[in-house]
């Protein structure tokens, strides 16, 4: 049987990918890609423990995919958002690699 | 229960005595181990399609993980929304973009080499954090009916307990949109 531990374990494994992701990779869409396998590392882990803890009528706890529900909401609209601002950001620059935008840089 | 429970549409088999055990574990370390692969692809692969279409398996099987929790309404929001929106939509900017495969730079070694290295110490961190717990090492409970209908009870919670919350989202959501027409009217200079 998969214990919970388990659930995690992926959900932990699947974050440090996308972290790396954004710390590693110089490319803005790759970035974007990255953070939202994080975000999804983040939605596992909460519905594994919805499974674990069960409310008072032996049902899983549907308030920690109600929090799923709202993540994946927020994040297709952040992606919307993201993506324009890529999209303009290339109109203006001609690219989308990060070290190549350093006007802010010092 | 979980995995072969989604599979099966022979209401019998929920009440047969034969354990089904030993399926969703091996159904669960095969997605799982699917998802992992194809999501490091999206972080290896140096082509931007390449990378987008390994998030969108790497999605389908977070799904399948999802369904092995029971939670089918996550799961098949999961594959809409991200498999088919979000993901059209990272296409579609790469293809407008005309993104090609990068071209190899000189990389900063101490910087790759320091990311790196935040990046496993996270991970080691999060195994050990839960290595170390009493709860990591139990199995999940039986549900108390073989059967959630929980379309109906997300729905409850979703419009009873959160129903600000709800709104809060839609207005979001209005601001994102047009957030989006303002950004790709105007030139930014």
């Amino acid at each position: 049987m998969t214990t919970l531990g388990d659930y995690l374990t992926v959900s932990g494994v699947l974050f440090a990918i996308g972290f790396s992701g954004v710390l590693l990779r110089r490319n803005v869409i790759i970035i974007f890609m990255a953070l939202e396998l994080m975000l999804n590392a983040a939605n596992l882990s909460l519905v594994a423990f919805s499974r674990f803890r069960l409310g008072d009528d032996g049902l899983p706890n549907y308030n920690a995919q109600v929090l799923v529900f709202f993540i994946i909401t927020v994040a297709a609209a952040e992606v919307a958002v993201g993506l324009a601002i890529i999209v303009a950001l290339y109109r203006a620059r001609r690219t989308t690699h990060v070290e190549d935008i350093n006007s802010l840089k010092f | 229960m979980g995995i072969a429970g989604a599979f099966s549409f022979h209401p019998i088999l929920h009440y047969s005595t034969t354990p089904l055990n030993l399926m969703p574990s091996f159904l669960f370390w095969l997605f799982a181990i699917v998802m992992l692969v194809f999501g490091a692809a999206v972080v290896i692969n140096r082509n931007p399609i390449a990378s987008a279409l390994s998030l969108v398996v790497c999605f389908l099987g977070l799904s399948a993980l999802f369904m092995s929790l029971d939670a089918f309404f996550i799961g098949i929001i999961q594959v809409l929304v991200y498999a088919g929106a979000v993901m059209v939509l990272f296409l579609f900017i790469i293809m407008l973009l005309d993104l090609r495969a990068e071209e190899r730079r000189k990389l900063n070694w101490i910087a790759f080499g320091g990311g790196f290295l935040v990046a496993f110490s996270l991970l080691v961190q999060i195994l050990a954090v839960i290595g170390s717990t009493r709860m990591a090492k139990q199995t999940f409970p039986p549900l108390a009916s073989p059967q959630t209908d929980d379309v109906r009870s997300v729905g409850l919670v979703l419009f009873g307990n959160y129903n600000l919350p709800f709104q809060v989202i839609a207005v979001l959501i209005l601001v994102a949109t047009i957030g989006v027409i303002v950004l790709s009217k105007r030139q930014l200079r």
